[in-house]
């Protein structure tokens, strides 16, 4: 299969260093089952690299695994040079289903990865305003979770991985639990966060049209047992206006491409 | 748990209960405890007996009538409680009075009124049993999404038929559940209601064990007891599970 | 009156607002208590109105609230031993696996149980005064609280667990900031189931060991057929009760969990 304007490129040509490396990873659940199958993977500092495969292809698992939430079976994660044991502080992560406190308001909830880490209380509140804000939620400081629409809600979580401050942020289908207006939205407040904040993204999706619209470059993972079938880096110009980028050709072949090479795959 | 790789089955630690037991009967507090051995053979000696099968049978006559009376009736008040804003509004007060007040304190009531004989039984155990099922048959009704109702409406159903085929089963695993609580409150009941008007049932093995210091008939009479209402706990633990599959998806 | 609404439409949202559904439901009962007990349904059944004059005169001469005092203290302190061990207990057989199993089916088999059978028992081993009391407070009333507890903490939700390892929570401040929270409602379930049976207790205990308080109150005026007082006696406890219960509730609401106040 070839791929006229986007190309598997090998990661030494003027692409910045791996922030993180993904060494010969496998992951066996205890009864058997086989989710990665000897994963190796560079994820380049600054980008945002998707994820992207059919659903229980293992997508979740691996980027559990970065985030230190998983231990892999065998193989070997390194973020910054150093081997990944659990979670750490260069590392965030925005959960599917946003995994707020209920009993917590928004404020609180923004604020929480700081108040784990002993931030005082004045001072993490400052960060979180600014991250509230910033996110398009200000004035709903006071709110709580379910007083929240699911948009709104995903907007705290992605505010609360901002307000640590890390290098890495892994953001595990985030746009899934909305409505497609919403998640349209997001996908281009997105591209403006990535283009703004210098911070490495690492994206999981089932969406071959979110994924070439977002991405820097998308790893494409089979199906259960995993393996990385392909890599492709979409060269869609995104100095456009985000309404167009949908209308490039660029992006109407990434887009077909993708979904052929999948195609084959499903049942 | 698991020790060595092997999964301990449910319950094993009482094999660890039971040892202790035993070791502690023979220690000073045999006269309180005897140990878990000599009350084994004294519960094999009882049983037959005829004082012990009279208790039984009064006990158990209690308990399965008026449990079927708190079945009976607050299964279809429950589902009207679920169906019917007023109703609930009406009867749910009630219904949280008497599952936060001391039904034991109402007992000497029932006494005053309707002597000391089987009627009171069987009104102590509606008394502690009937609320719980009650609330049970009304929240397994509210949780039936409406578009399984109108989806019968919608092929035409008429209420009856709705609520032998819809509402029925949709709302089994709370209302079994219901029944499970219903019966253990049941059991409950009838204790204490023997206990304390003391002149009939296993009240009365009680007094007379007590009075002569027999500790192992004692306790192999609450042991028999107990593990009744173990075992009917359980066997309807397992007729919910058995329905429960489906209570996600309603 | 608003736009399209009829007077019967309006009468009719008023009828049937909760609040007075609540009262009319009152008033039926309490009237027909009063019915009942006027007819001279039986000798033993004092009507309504006998009742509360009966309870008001107990509260005017002090003796309804010194019963209250002796009857509240094993009850009191049953539920303190209780509610501390056994939230205590249920939590900590939540989070370590070996204590579950080691502890949990005692629990299982006492909740299913009708505990009253051990009064007797009680009454042997520690005689008659306060110490038979409190224990049967806390044997009727720390099964539930245990089961709930232990319940509530092994239900928290998994993601917000991982979030809370995600975010660098050592153990120790994930139990604090999450599942503690998370598990509150379940746990105070428990705690109102508990204190209920807790009364039941305490009233048994009254009525069967030996006469203090509340259960003399009513044992006595049963024994000398005054049934208005008898009545009267039985009504206080109830009363307390269920306003001790609704305490419960309020207490959640507004020191945990703050956004269930509607």
């Amino acid at each position: 299969m070839t791929f006229p304007s986007a190309v598997a490129m090998p990661s030494r040509i003027h692409t910045p260093e791996p922030i993180v490396s993904v060494r010969g990873v496998h992951k066996t659940y205890p009864g058997g089952i086989e989710a990665l199958n000897n994963i190796s993977l560079d994820f380049p500092e600054g980008k945002l690299t998707t994820l992207l495969g059919p659903s229980g292809c293992g997508k979740t698992t691996l980027l559990k695994i970065i985030a230190g939430l998983l231990s892999a079976t065998s193989g070997e994660v390194l973020v910054e040079g150093r081997t990944v044991a659990g979670p750490g502080p260069e590392r965030a992560f925005v959960f599917q289903d946003f995994a707020l406190m209920p009993w917590a308001n928004v404020m609180r909830n923004v604020a929480f990865g700081l108040e784990l880490r002993g931030v005082a209380r004045s001072e993490r509140e400052a960060v979180a305003s600014s991250y509230i804000e910033r996110v398009g939620l200000k004035g709903f400081e006071k709110k709580y979770p379910h007083e929240l629409s699911g948009g709104m809600r995903q907007r705290v979580g992605l505010a609360r991985a901002l307000s640590v401050n890390a290098k890495v942020l892994m953001m595990d289908e985030p746009f899934s639990a909305v409505d497609e207006q919403t998640r349209r939205k997001f996908q281009e407040e997105l591209l403006e966060l990535v283009a703004n904040e210098r911070k490495t993204f690492i994206f999981v999706t089932h969406s071959i049209e979110e994924a070439v619209y977002v991405s820097d470059r998308i790893v494409l993972l089979h199906r259960r047992p995993s393996r990385v079938h392909a890599i492709i880096e979409p060269n869609i110009s995104r100095d456009v206006d985000p309404e167009q980028i949908r209308r490039q050709p660029e992006y109407l072949d990434a887009v077909e491409n993708i979904w052929q090479s999948l195609k084959q795959y499903l049942d | 748990m698991n020790v060595f790789g092997y999964r301990l089955p449910l319950f094993s630690s009482l094999v660890i209960w039971a040892i202790l037991w035993e070791i502690i009967g023979h220690t000073d507090a045999k006269l309180i405890l005897p140990p878990l051995s000599a009350i084994t053979l004294r519960i094999f000696e009882i049983v037959p007996t005829k004082a012990f099968l009279q208790a039984l049978i009064i006990t158990g006559k209690a308990f399965f009538i008026g449990s079927f009376i708190s079945i009976l009736i607050g299964i279809p008040l429950g589902v009207l409680m679920g169906r019917s804003k007023i109703a609930d509004d009406l009867l749910l007060p009630w219904v949280n009075v008497f599952l936060s007040a001391p039904l034991s304190a109402l007992v000497p009531v029932i006494m005053v009124i309707a002597g000391i004989g089987e009627t009171t039984m069987i009104l102590t155990v509606v008394l502690f049993a009937v609320w719980i099922v009650m609330l049970n048959a009304r929240a397994g009704v509210r949780n039936i999404t409406p578009s399984l109702v109108e989806m019968a409406r919608s092929f035409g159903a008429s209420f009856p038929q709705s609520f032998r085929h819809i509402y029925l089963w949709a709302a089994l695993p709370e209302i079994i559940a219901g029944i499970r609580l219903g019966l253990i409150r049941a059991v409950k009941g009838v204790i204490i209601g023997q206990l304390l008007i003391s002149v009939v049932g296993f009240g009365t093995l009680f007094e007379i064990y007590l009075a002569h210091f027999l500790m192992e008939h004692l306790w192999a009479v609450m042991l028999v007891i107990f593990a009744f209402a173990f075992v009917i706990n359980e066997l309807l633990a397992w007729a919910e599970r058995s329905v429960r599959y489906y209570a996600a998806s309603r | 009156m608003p736009e399209g609404m009829t007077l019967q439409r309006t009468l009719f949202m008023y009828l049937t607002h909760p609040l007075f559904m609540r009262l009319v439901s009152f008033a039926v009962v309490l009237g027909a208590w009063e019915f009942a007990g006027s007819i001279g349904l039986s000798a033993a059944f004092p009507s309504f109105s006998e009742t509360f004059v009966a309870l008001w005169g107990m509260a005017a001469d002090g003796s309804l609230f010194k019963a209250f005092g002796r009857t509240l203290e094993p009850l009191l302190m049953g539920l303190f031993i209780s509610v501390a061990f056994g939230v205590g207990l249920g939590v900590w057989m939540g989070l370590k696996e070996s204590a579950e199993w080691l502890f949990a089916p005692v629990f299982i088999v006492a909740q299913a149980a009708p505990l009253a059978a051990l009064i007797p028992v009680l009454t042997f081993a520690y005689g008659i005064g306060l110490t038979a009391k409190v224990l049967t407070v806390c044997i009727m009333a720390m099964p539930v609280i245990v089961i709930n507890a232990l319940g509530a903490v092994r239900n928290t939700p998994a993601s917000l667990i991982e979030m809370g390892k995600s975010f660098l929570g050592t153990r120790r401040q994930v139990i604090w900031n999450i599942v503690l929270p998370a598990a509150s409602p379940m746990i105070f379930v428990g705690l109102r189931l508990g204190c209920a049976s807790g009364f039941i207790g305490v009233i048994l205990a009254e009525l069967l060991i030996t006469p203090t308080g509340i259960g003399d109150l009513i044992s006595y005026n049963q024994s000398v057929a005054e049934y208005p007082s008898m009545y009267a006696a039985i009504l206080s406890i109830i009363i307390a009760s269920v306003l001790f219960i609704e305490g419960i509730e309020f207490v959640e609401k507004t020191l945990f969990r703050p956004e269930k106040r509607i």
